[in-house]
C-alpha cells in the first residue's frame, strides 16, 4: 500500500464517498469560501450540537443498524456521541440541516409504519423501520446527482459504521486491533468466522 | 560577525538538507542548517504516534474548520486530522496560482522527509539520456555512471528494502532484504510476467529498513509512517542524517530562520552567507559561509535565488540564462485501474506493510513507440476490503455486521505516475503585490501538462486495465480523476542542471553557473523528472555535491 491508497481507501464507505469527509476528488468539487466561513461560525456556536437525549436517541438506531450479535453492538461503542461529533465538526451546514431535519422525520416515519415512536418501537419494529428506510436511501442514493442533498438515512447508517468499527469496542471485539505487529506475512491461512483486522 | 561564521551553510531541513548537513559535518566542516520552520524532535513530537484510532476525535478525518484553514492540503488526502501539525499554516505562507497548482509543504525541521512516501528508486541511463534523444530541453550534463555509486552510498545509508529485479530501466541497487508480496501479488505478477515481454510487476523498494540499522529499530508493519516512527523505521532527516550530524559536534541548527537572500559578493564573484528573517521575533541576521547549500525544496529554492543578487541580476541569483523558476515539473498520477480478484478466500495477510507493488516504466522502451513520449510506472498493491466496503444484499441488522467483521474479496489496483515534460513556460515567478506573514514577496505558480501528458493518461488507464484483466482479476474498472499540477507532490526544475551556463542554472556538480560556492540539491535542480519517485536521486546528487565542494574547498576554488 502507498501512502495515497491508504487514505483514500478510509474515505469510500458503503461503495461511495464519506458524507461530509470530502476527503475524495475534492480538488474538483471544492466548497465556496463563504460556505466555508459559515462553517466556522456554526462551529463557534457554545450550545452542544445534540442534547444527551438525541444522543441517546441515536445510539438506539446505532444499535439497530449493528446490533449486540456474538459481540457489542453500536450502543456500546457509544456511536450516538460520535455522530454528534462528526455532524457538528466535518458536515457542511447544508448537511447538518439534513442530519437534523431526518431525526424529525425518522420519528415520523415509524409513527406512520408502526403507530408509536421509534423509542417505544419493538426491537423487531426498529429493524422493520430501518430496513425499509435503508431501501429508501439505497434507491435515492443510486440515482442523486452529486450536487443533489444527502439521504438522511444514509448518514445515519454511515457513521454508525464508522463510529463502531473505528471505535475501541468495534476495533478489539468485532475486529482484530494490532497497535504493533512487528512483522508482515503476506499469506497467512483464513477460515471463514475470523475477524478482519481492525486497521489496513 | 565572527560568531555568526562558518564553514558551511544548509538551507532547509529537508531529506536533501539533512543529508548535505550530515554529509558536510562529517568532513568536519562547522555547519549551520538553518530551517524556516519550528523543530520537530525525534519520538517526542510524534503526538499521534501511538494513539489508536479511536483516540482520534474525528477518526483522521477532516473538520469544516481543518478545510476553511488548509485550502490547499484539503485538495487530497493529504489533510488529515492525524497529523496536521506537519504541514505548513496556508494562511502564513500563501502564494498565487495563475493555474490550478497544488502545492503541498512542510514547513518545520525534517521538511516533508517526515511525512513522504519513502518509495525509492535508481534512474537509469534512459531517463538521464531522454532529453539528449528526444531534443527537448536540455541534456542532462552527468549520466547513471556519474551518479550510481552515489545511489549506493546514500542506499546503504538510508536504509532502501528492495528486491534486485535485473531490470536495466530500474537499476538495482545495495538493498536491505525486501518486503513480501502477499499471495495475490505474487500470482498477478507472474501472469505479467507470462503475458507480457517487458512488463514487471516488482515488490516497492522503500526507505523503511527490515533489519535494524545505525541505532533504528527495523520496521514494525504498523504502516502509520506519516505520523512519524517512533521505531525510526523510515528515512527522515530526525530518524537518520540529524543524529548522525549532530554526533559529530559540528552542526549548529537554527529552526525559525526564514533565509530571505543569499548575499552575493561581486568582486569574488563568489556568495558570502545568507540573510535570515527570525520568523519568531522578525529580526534579520546575517550568517557567512564559505559554502552554500540550497536545499529549501524546488519552489522556495527558486524563490531564495529570485531575491538573491538582484543588484546584479535584476531577476536573481542564477537567472543569467532565463531558465531560473522555468520548466517546471512534477509527476502526473491519479489514473490507473483497479478490479477484484477471484478466489484466494482463505488466504489473508499478516501485518501492515508500509509499501506496495511497482511496475517500473516500459512505454517507449525496448522498441515500444506510442504517440506520446517518455512513460510511467505503476504503484499498487492487493488486500482483501476490510468494513467499509458495500455488502449490496444487505440491509442493517447483525447479519451485516457479522458480515463485515470478517474480510471482504481481495481486490487489486494500479495507479500510474507519469513524467511530466519540462516546458519552458512551466514556470514560477515573484508576484510583488502579494506578501506572506512577514512582508516576503510571494510566489506566483503558472505550469499546467499538456499534450504529451494527456496521451500518456489513456495509457496509464487501459494499460492497467489490459495487466490486471490479463492476471486474472475480474470487474476491472478504469479510473482517471483529473490531475493538477504539484498533487505529486514530486515538484522538480525552476534551476536546472546543464552542460551550458547559457540555457542551465546549475552545472553538473549542482553549483550554480554564477556562484560556485553555492550548490542546490534539491528537486530544483533536476533536468527532467523521469517517472520514479525522486528523493532517492536528490540524496545521491546531495552527497555527489558535497564531496565535490569539500574537495574544491581544500583546492581553494569556490
Amino acid at each position: 500500500m502507498n501512502r495515497r491508497d491508504a487514505l483514500t481507501r478510509v474515505a469510500l464507505i458503503m461503495g461511495g464517498t464519506l458524507i461530509g469527509g470530502d476527503y475524495f476528488l475534492s480538488s474538483c468539487s471544492s466548497p465556496s469560501e463563504e460556505k466555508e466561513k459559515k462553517a466556522t461560525t456554526a462551529a463557534k456556536k457554545e450550545k452542544p450540537f445534540l442534547s444527551q437525549d438525541q444522543v441517546a436517541y441515536l445510539n438506539e438506531v446505532g444499535e439497530t443498524i449493528l446490533p449486540t450479535t456474538k459481540t457489542p453492538g453500536a450502543k456500546a461503542a457509544d456511536v450516538g456521541s460520535f455522530m454528534a461529533v462528526m455532524v457538528k465538526d466535518c458536515y457542511k451546514p447544508e448537511d447538518q440541516q439534513i442530519f437534523l431535519q431526518g431525526l424529525t422525520k425518522l420519528e415520523q416515519a415509524s409513527q406512520q409504519k408502526n403507530g408509536k415512536g421509534f423509542l417505544a418501537s419493538t426491537p423487531e419494529q426498529r429493524t422493520a423501520l430501518l430496513t425499509a428506510l435503508d431501501a429508501e436511501q439505497k434507491q435515492y442514493s443510486k440515482t442523486k446527482t452529486l450536487e443533489a442533498p444527502n439521504h438522511y438515512f444514509r448518514m445515519l447508517k454511515e457513521l454508525t459504521l464508522l463510529g463502531y468499527f473505528t471505535s475501541e469496542v468495534g476495533s478489539t471485539k468485532a475486529l482484530r486491533y494490532l497497535p504493533v505487529p512487528g512483522k508482515y506475512d503476506g499469506c497467512v491461512p483464513y477460515k471463514k468466522g475470523d475477524r478482519a483486522w481492525a486497521t489496513t | 560577525m565572527e560568531k555568526n561564521t562558518y564553514d558551511a551553510i544548509v538551507i532547509g531541513s529537508g531529506i536533501s538538507g539533512g543529508l548535505a548537513a550530515k554529509e558536510l559535518t562529517e568532513k568536519g566542516l562547522k555547519t549551520i542548517l538553518l530551517e524556516r520552520g519550528r523543530n520537530v524532535e525525534h519520538i517526542k513530537d510524534y503526538v499521534n504516534a501511538n494513539k489508536a484510532p479511536w483516540e482520534l476525535p474525528h477518526r483522521g478525518g477532516k473538520t469544516q474548520q481543518m478545510m476553511a484553514d488548509h485550502p490547499v492540503l484539503k485538495r487530497d488526502y493529504t489533510l488529515n486530522e492525524s497529523n496536521l501539525e506537519f504541514w505548513v499554516d496556508e494562511r502564513e505562507s500563501p502564494y498565487v496560482e495563475v493555474k490550478p497548482f497544488d502545492w503541498f509543504r512542510g514547513y518545520q525541521v525534517g521538511g516533508r522527509s517526515l511525512m513522504w512516501g519513502r518509495q525509492s528508486y535508481r534512474w537509469s541511463d534512459y531517463d538521464f539520456e531522454a532529453n539528449a534523444k528526444d531534443g527537448v530541453a536540455v541534456d542532462w550534463p552527468i549520466r547513471y555512471k556519474d551518479l550510481a555509486p552515489w545511489y549506493s552510498y546514500v542506499e546503504k545509508f538510508a536504509g532502501i528494502s528492495g528486491n534486485r529485479d535485473g531490470l536495466p530501466q530500474l537499476p538495482d541497487g545495495d538493498f536491505m532484504p525486501p518486503m513480501e508480496m502477499n499471495c495475490v501479488e505474487k500470482d498477478v505478477a507472474a501472469r505479467i510476467k507470462k503475458n507480457f515481454k517487458n512488463r514487471h510487476m516488482v515488490i516497492g523498494r522503500t526507505a523503511n529498513i527490515t533489519v535494524a540499522h545505525n541505532n533504528r529499530t527495523n520496521c514494525q508493519y504498523r504502516n502509520k509512517c506519516w505520523l512519524g516512527c517512533p521505531f525510526g523505521a523510515y528515512y527522515s532527516t530526525q530518524a537518520a542524517s540529524l543524529p548522525a550530524a549532530v554526533a559529530t559536534g559540528n552542526l549548529t541548527l537554527r529552526p525559525f530562520s526564514i533565509v530571505t537572500k543569499i548575499l552575493y559578493d561581486k568582486d569574488t564573484k563568489r556568495a558570502k552567507g545568507v540573510e535570515v528573517l527570525d520568523a519568531e521575533t522578525n529580526q534579520t541576521y546575517e550568517y557567512f559561509a564559505k559554502i552554500v547549500f540550497l536545499n529549501a525544496s524546488t519552489l522556495n529554492s527558486a524563490w531564495v535565488l529570485m531575491n538573491s543578487a538582484t543588484d546584479v541580476w535584476p531577476e536573481g541569483l542564477g537567472s543569467s540564462s532565463g531558465e531560473l523558476g522555468h520548466n517546471l515539473m512534477d509527476h502526473h498520477f491519479r489514473a490507473g485501474a483497479h478490479g477484484e480478484m477471484p478466489g484466494y478466500e482463505d488466504k489473508y495477510v499478516y501485518g501492515r506493510r508500509a509499501n506496495g507493488i511497482y511496475v517500473p516504466r516500459f512505454r517507449n522502451l525496448f522498441g515500444d513507440k506510442r504517440d506520446y513520449i517518455r512513460g510511467f510506472g505503476y504503484q499498487g498493491g492487493a488486500g482483501r476490503e476490510g468494513w467499509s466496503r458495500e455488502i449490496a444484499e444487505m440491509s442493517i441488522g447483525g447479519e451485516l455486521k457479522d458480515a463485515l467483521s470478517e474480510p471482504g474479496n481481495w481486490t487489486m489496483g494500479l495507479g500510474a505516475f507519469g513524467e511530466t515534460l519540462p516546458y519552458h513556460d512551466n514556470r514560477a515567478f515573484l508576484d510583488k503585490t502579494k506578501k506572506d506573514k512577514w512582508g516576503l514577496t510571494v510566489l506566483a505558480l503558472d505550469a499546467s501538462i499538456r499534450d504529451n501528458e494527456q496521451k500518456m493518461r489513456i495509457d496509464m488507464m487501459q494499460d492497467a486495465q489490459e495487466m490486471l484483466e490479463k492476471a486474472g482479476l475480474k470487474n476491472v474498472k478504469t479510473y482517471n480523476n483529473g490531475y493538477a499540477m504539484g498533487g505529486g507532490i514530486h515538484e522538480m526544475g525552476t534551476a536546472r542542471m546543464g552542460r551550458d551556463p547559457k540555457t542551465s542554472v546549475l552545472n553538473a556538480h549542482n553549483q550554480v553557473w554564477d556562484a560556485p560556492n553555492v550548490y542546490v540539491t534539491d528537486g530544483a535542480c533536476m533536468t527532467s523528472s523521469a517517472c520514479q519517485n525522486p528523493s532517492l536521486t536528490y540524496m545521491a546528487l546531495t552527497a555527489r555535491a558535497v564531496d565535490h565542494a569539500v574537495s574544491e574547498l581544500k583546492k581553494q576554488n569556490v
